[in-house]
């Protein structure tokens, strides 16, 4: 059995997504490792002083600096004769595809050798659910309010695993928590590659989302079985492979489990479905 | 040896000579020839490392994750860069890291400008770091060994606050502190804590109500305890060289029997001496401080140094709403310590405002009323 690097006791909601996910990561990664840590509920959750849920050495500094932090480290122990020791930062949608962009952007340019796991929840949870450039289009947020005038988040959503990729770094990639075998296939694959690496991790929000904390698994399988998430593979900028998920679900049945889409017209839904179906094209 | 060299280039081969296993720069406008002399030295193998990062936030954050791994680490900023590293500088300081930077004082924006004042660093006060004021580039580069043996030693970063052009862009004499010098004076970096796969710890973790506040103490005491850690620090590298200034929190020049004494900090000191020496010469009894501490503000020493005098502070900084903050922390020493002094307050040289010697002799003869005044020059 492999050692449990991010143990119980922390503070995750029941049915954490991220949660659940680091213990994937970090069981794939292994000992060998320091783990540079975004502000969010990653580092609520697992680090308040005297405690914390990290049985691998961890550093916090701020939101937004994670990657340029990480490039400190890994300089550093490269520096001081330690070709070994991988450093893996985690981090929120909201510090990767928006108040870090730039730092991260940076530390990808510059190739550094770091693996930069995002946990994509779709929203800033710890804070309250305020909306991020990863939250989906029309979803329900404390800042993308469903009212008489808007109704939900207006915009879609970035694409940060192609602007990550489009730095032709060496190996971008993503996937799901549901998918635990991905999981560890690719953080194992980036860790054979020096140079920057981009995870891209879907992990489930019951609390933020209103999913049933049961089904918090499910949502980030159906997703994949949907075809709204695709778990593809980049190396040097270009794609070099992509899950199929065989017949793909009708995006409603991943929809209807949540609290934050249940608005939606089915004309919206209808029109979610069209644009997951143009995103195939040539995929499959 | 002694050269005749670049400010700048002068401060890059001291940093280069302290042996830094992370340098981590980002050339703003306003930029000085540190970062790009640090990365000429870089590419020519004389430094390990160089992370070009894409902003000054980068920068520092950089060294913060370096000086957590034991790296030795070093940046240099200037005025909006400082700005902008504002957040983690607090960051570096309240995690007890270890980074140095050279701080290449420039006004702030706006209107911009990118000439010579101290707001940038002054605005940064309450942010946990030491600052080290320079006169010369001879100074400057004496400072910056000391600046890592004191970083290193009480976990406290520490800043080399240098002026913007009058001291980056100079050519002058400058004996460069070499290697084996260093190696003499400044140990290796061992924290007490790092980040290590080998004996894996926490760091960085957030304090609820029950012990934030602890831990700010602890910082807070620490900095008003390394006034004795700067002086010795100060006193090995003059042991070492015969270089020294002051008692390393800061300088009197004619200062023991002078009854008017100009107090001020980093290379406008320069004038205030030949002008004191032009004063003297006419008999008159004045005298000049150089603050070279800045945090910690060795208020009780500086109040016992100027006690039964009329001080006119000079400040490259304002404090917008209130007093001059050195003028405000001298007087709030005077008042505890040392109460018969008068302290006038005098703000000039904003954003390259020339202060020539002249305008140093104006301002001590203006402070030879009974009142005590508050003009900008």
């Amino acid at each position: 059995m492999v050692e449990e690097l991010f143990v119980s006791g922390h503070r995750a909601c029941a049915g954490c997504g991220i949660a659940t996910s680091f213990r994937e990561v970090m069981k794939a990664v292994g000992k060998d490792v320091i783990v540079v840590n975004a502000t969010g509920c990653s580092e609520i959750v697992s680090s308040p002083y005297p405690q914390s849920a990290w049985k691998v050495p961890y550093i916090h500094s701020l939101f937004e600096n994670v990657p340029a932090v990480a490039s400190g480290v890994s300089h550093a122990l490269r520096s001081m004769g330690n070709d070994h020791t991988q450093v893996v930062c985690i981090a929120g949608d909201g510090a990767t595809y928006d108040i870090g962009f730039g730092a991260l952007s940076g530390m990808l340019e510059r190739n550094d050798d770091v693996i930069y796991v995002c946990y994509d929840n779709e929203a800033y949870m710890n804070t309250g659910i305020q909306r991020s450039s990863a939250t989906p289009w029309k979803a329900a947020t404390t800042t993308s309010q469903v009212g008489s005038a808007v109704k939900g988040k207006p915009q879609g959503k970035k694409p940060i695993l192609e602007i990550a990729a489009a730095h032709k770094i060496p190996y971008a990639a993503s996937t799901s928590v549901g998918y635990p075998f991905d999981v560890a296939k690719k953080l194992k694959k980036a860790m054979g590659i020096k140079g920057a690496r981009f995870i891209l991790l879907f992990a489930s929000c019951p609390t933020g989302w209103g999913l049933d904390t049961a089904k918090s698994i499910q949502a980030t399988k159906l997703i994949v079985e949907t075809g709204i998430w695709k778990m593809a593979e980049y190396e040097n900028g270009k794609m070099t492979g992509v899950f199929k998920p065989g017949k793909r679900k009708p995006v409603e049945e991943y929809i209807k489990l949540q609290s934050r889409f249940k608005h939606l017209t089915p004309e919206d839904i209808a029109a979610i479905q069209k644009e997951v179906d143009a995103s195939w094209t040539g995929l499959e | 040896m002694k050269k005749t060299i670049e400010g700048s280039e002068a401060m890059a081969e001291t940093v280069q000579n302290c042996n830094p296993d992370v340098v981590a720069c980002f050339p703003i406008t306003p930029s000085t020839h540190i970062a790009e002399d640090l990365d000429h030295i870089y590419s020519n193998g004389g430094i390990r490392d160089f992370i070009p990062v894409e902003s000054e936030l980068s920068a520092i954050s950089a060294l913060i994750g370096a000086s957590a791994t034991g790296g030795r680490s070093f940046s240099t900023t200037s005025s909006q860069g400082l700005a902008l590293m504002h957040e983690a500088l607090f960051n570096a300081a309240g995690m007890r890291l270890s980074p140095v930077m050279v701080v290449a004082n420039r006004a702030l924006s706006a209107p911009l400008n990118i000439w010579n004042d101290h707001q940038d660093s002054v605005s940064e006060r309450d942010s946990g770091w030491l600052q080290l004021f320079c006169e010369t580039n001879q100074e400057a580069c004496d400072a910056i060994p000391q600046a890592f043996k004191i970083a290193e030693s009480i976990a406290i970063p520490v800043m080399v606050c240098v002026d913007g052009f009058y001291l980056t862009h100079a050519v002058e004499q400058v004996d460069v502190p070499d290697k084996e010098l260093i190696a003499k004076y400044l140990p290796k970096f061992s924290p007490k804590v790092k980040l290590d796969s080998q004996n894996p710890i926490t760091m960085g973790a957030y304090a609820f109500p029950s012990d934030y506040q602890d831990f700010r103490k602890d910082l807070f005491d620490d900095l008003n305890n390394s006034k004795a850690d700067i002086m010795r620090a100060h006193d090995e590298w003059a042991k070492l060289t015969g270089r020294k200034y002051g008692n390393g929190l800061f300088e009197g020049y004619r200062l023991e029997d002078a009854e008017f004494v100009f107090l001020g900090m980093g290379s406008v000191m320069g004038n205030a001496k030949e002008a004191v020496d032009r004063m003297r010469a006419k008999g008159e009894k004045v005298g000049a401080l150089k603050l070279r501490s800045f945090r910690p503000f060795p208020g009780e020493e500086l109040a016992k140094a100027i006690a039964g005098k009329k001080v006119a502070v000079f400040e490259k900084a304002i404090s917008l709403g209130g007093d001059a903050p050195i003028y405000t922390e001298l007087t709030t020493a005077a008042l505890e310590f040392h109460p018969n002094v008068v302290i006038s307050s005098f703000i000039g040289g904003l954003g390259g405002k020339d202060v020539t010697v002249e305008v140093v002799v104006q301002v001590l003869q203006k402070i030879k009323g009974q009142e005590p005044l508050k003009e900008w020059v």
